[in-house]
């Protein structure tokens, strides 16, 4: 049994680590906050971090293929517009409007698939491109920032559960447990894996890659629109801001990163993905808790988050024979 | 890779068979220029060309650097800040007194230069994806801009030597933008075509493996290459801030996209090797005019995002897909 679990060891060491720092950071949030932790800190916090978690959540199907998606913040951005339009009225409306959502963010997703699949243009320019048409939907629907959501579903989804855990870390799960585990376990997970490892040894044993293909971009477009529906909920309105998709798809990597996924697919977990974005999302609140100045938390976050990716490279401490080092 | 000319070769290559790609670039700017000449008249006059040319300048000089990197098979994702970067040391540098005022322009462009240098070191060294590392010299970019401006966009206005380049007229009442463009633009077509650097850019483009066992100073010439780009990304903000008389805090912020876009639609492969400064030059073109079509159509700006994408994608489908498996 040891040769299994050093080897569950190996492989779920990006998302252990990303845990551990997790826990880390976070308890030194906690030990050090001025109010101590109760409920509704805990509360804030987990709203801001489940939102980051969730889209990172869906960079990392992308990126497990070995593509990137550069259009998540802007499907979240569209997300949130309508969103903000259709969530609300009666309990039958607001369900409408969340399946209207979701089913917007799908299509969202498939159009980068088929691009990427059948239009075998690479998985970077088209994000690209396919974000600025969805932003410009988003402004459309949204010139100025408005509208507003079904408050009760929005209070229920981002408060607090009997015995105030926050109900976001309970939505978060829900998703891990609807979304990605089954992907995961699936066929087709699998076969995302194997293209991402090596698309072409994939497509020589018969492994099934447009639809893994298909499937991640369309999940990560379910995903992102899961994220802009929940940024309506703690903001109650709908905003087409360039600069928060732009800085959503940012962090997004960022997260994945942190969260031990491998930018040239094949490896890493979206567990990782998450905890590496509840990380991401407590460096920037440590900050606020040691009072460093806020004119200096931009350089303290960027400077952290170019040491963790440096940090990376420790593995290179391992190598034995230089010619590893190049692809 | 047969299709691939030497470098050596590509100029003389490049008289005999012009690449496709470029081909259809040129010819969809002609198409954008007759279309633009239905909407309005003096869509075709010499003032109004040489304007368009004048923008697209500090789109080209950032493109080139965009572009080496691109070559490598890299991509440089710090453009926003490292623009912002020049602009804001070169009119701090200004506000510094008479001798500020003259090294301006080259505090600017040495700011960029130190930036990409630590991009290119992570890249080199330490073997982090550029995607990654880019994306947090960005951020730490912008940490130290705003700790240097403290959050607001910076009173000092640029010295006459940034005005006189970005927005003076010289011989024939040529735009001296255009001028610092061609002056660049020759540059990088006589490094990338007749230097050693040049070719080992290509090289490591293609296979950096195959690079570094034929004995080429691989490590050298990507820390190289990302100090161009971010020595030519701050030579644009550089000119943004003389064009516009001061620095502001998102000036880089819409260059990002265009800057890969034009690289792409000028044909120059995304995984890198491939590609001339001649399709970058189209690209570029391209990518100006049709923004300022979209303008000139008095579209909504919503219009403008969706139809800049659409057509992005619609070109690159045209000419810039990738090979089947079974190729």
């Amino acid at each position: 049994m040891s040769g299994d679990w050093s080897y569950w060891l190996r492989e779920h060491k990006g998302t252990l680590l990303a845990f551990a720092g997790f826990v880390v950071m976070f308890t030194i949030y906690a030990a050090n906050h001025p109010m101590g932790l109760n409920a509704n800190v805990a509360t804030t916090a987990a709203n801001k971090g489940v939102l980051l978690a969730i889209v990172a959540m869906a960079q990392t199907l992308v990126v497990l293929t070995s593509g990137i998606d550069l259009s998540v913040g802007m499907v979240m951005v569209l997300a949130n517009c309508l969103a903000s339009s259709i969530v609300i009225g009666s309990p039958l409306a607001t369900a409408l409007g969340v399946a209207g959502v979701l089913v917007t963010g799908c299509v969202c997703g498939a159009i980068n698939g088929l691009i990427v699949i059948y239009g075998r243009l690479q998985p970077i320019v088209t994000t690209i491109a396919t974000g600025a048409v969805y932003y410009g939907i988003a402004l459309a629907l949204r010139p100025v920032p408005g509208g507003d959501v079904n408050a009760s579903l929005a209070d229920a989804l981002t408060g607090q559960l009997p015995g105030g855990v926050p109900a976001s870390l309970a939505v978060l799960l829900a998703l891990v447990a609807i979304v990605w585990l089954p992907f995961r376990r699936s066929a087709i997970g699998r076969a995302a894996y194997a293209l991402g490892s090596s698309e072409i040894a994939a497509y020589m044993s018969g492994v099934p890659i447009r639809r893994a293909k298909f499937v991640a971009y369309t999940l990560s477009g379910l995903l992102a629109s899961v994220g802009g529906l929940f940024l309506t909920f703690i903001t109650y309105t709908g905003e087409a801001s360039a600069a928060n998709g732009g800085a959503y798809t940012l962090y997004s990597i960022a997260a994945v990163v942190l969260g031990g996924v491998s930018l040239f697919g094949g490896s890493g977990s979206a567990v990782g993905a998450i905890f590496g974005a509840l990380m991401f999302r407590t460096i920037g609140d440590l900050l606020f808790v040691f009072n460093v100045e806020p004119l200096w938390q931009p350089l303290f976050q960027g400077m952290v988050l170019l040491a963790a990716v440096c940090l990376g490279s420790v593995r290179l401490l391992r190598v034995r024979n230089r010619l590893d080092l190049y692809g | 890779m047969a299709e691939a000319p030497a470098p050596a070769n590509r100029l003389g290559s490049m008289r005999r068979r012009i690449d496709p790609a470029i081909a259809w670039a040129f010819g969809c700017i002609i198409v954008v220029l007759f279309i633009g000449s239905l909407y309005s008249s003096s869509f075709l006059s010499p003032e109004y060309l040489l304007q368009q040319l004048k923008v697209a300048s500090f789109l080209g000089v950032i493109a080139t650097g965009m572009m080496i990197v691109i070559l490598l098979g890299q991509i440089d994702l710090s453009v926003p800040w490292v623009v912002a970067v020049g602009g804001m040391m070169a009119t701090a540098a200004t506000g510094w007194g008479p001798l500020g005022e003259a090294l301006a322009i080259p505090v600017g462009i040495g700011c960029g230069i130190a930036l990409g240098l630590v991009s290119g070191a992570g890249v080199a060294f330490l073997r982090i994806p550029s995607m990654v590392v880019t994306l947090a010299v960005n951020a730490v970019a912008q940490g130290l801009m705003v700790v240097h401006t403290g959050g607001f966009s910076p009173q000092d206005s640029s010295s006459p030597a940034m005005r006189f380049i970005a927005t003076g007229h010289s011989l024939f009442g040529i735009p001296n933008a255009l001028l610092v463009w061609a002056v660049v633009g020759v540059a990088a077509v006589f490094l990338l075509t007749r230097t050693t650097f040049g070719r080992t850019v290509y090289a490591i483009g293609n296979r950096e493996r195959a690079a570094y066992l034929s004995g080429a100073r691989t490590r050298t010439v990507v820390m190289a290459a990302f100090a161009l780009s971010g020595g030519l990304s701050a030579f644009g903000g550089v000119l943004l801030a003389g064009y516009a008389s001061k620095a502001a805090q998102a000036m880089g912020d819409p260059y990002l996209l265009p800057a890969i876009a034009a690289v792409v639609l000028g044909g120059t492969s995304i995984l890198g090797g491939r590609g001339s400064y001649l399709g970058t030059v189209a690209g570029v073109i391209l990518i100006t005019l049709l923004q300022s079509i979209l303008s000139v159509m008095q579209m909504e700006e919503f219009g403008r995002h969706v139809t800049y994408g659409v057509v992005i994608v619609a070109m690159l489908l045209i000419y810039g897909r990738g090979k089947r498996y079974s190729e």
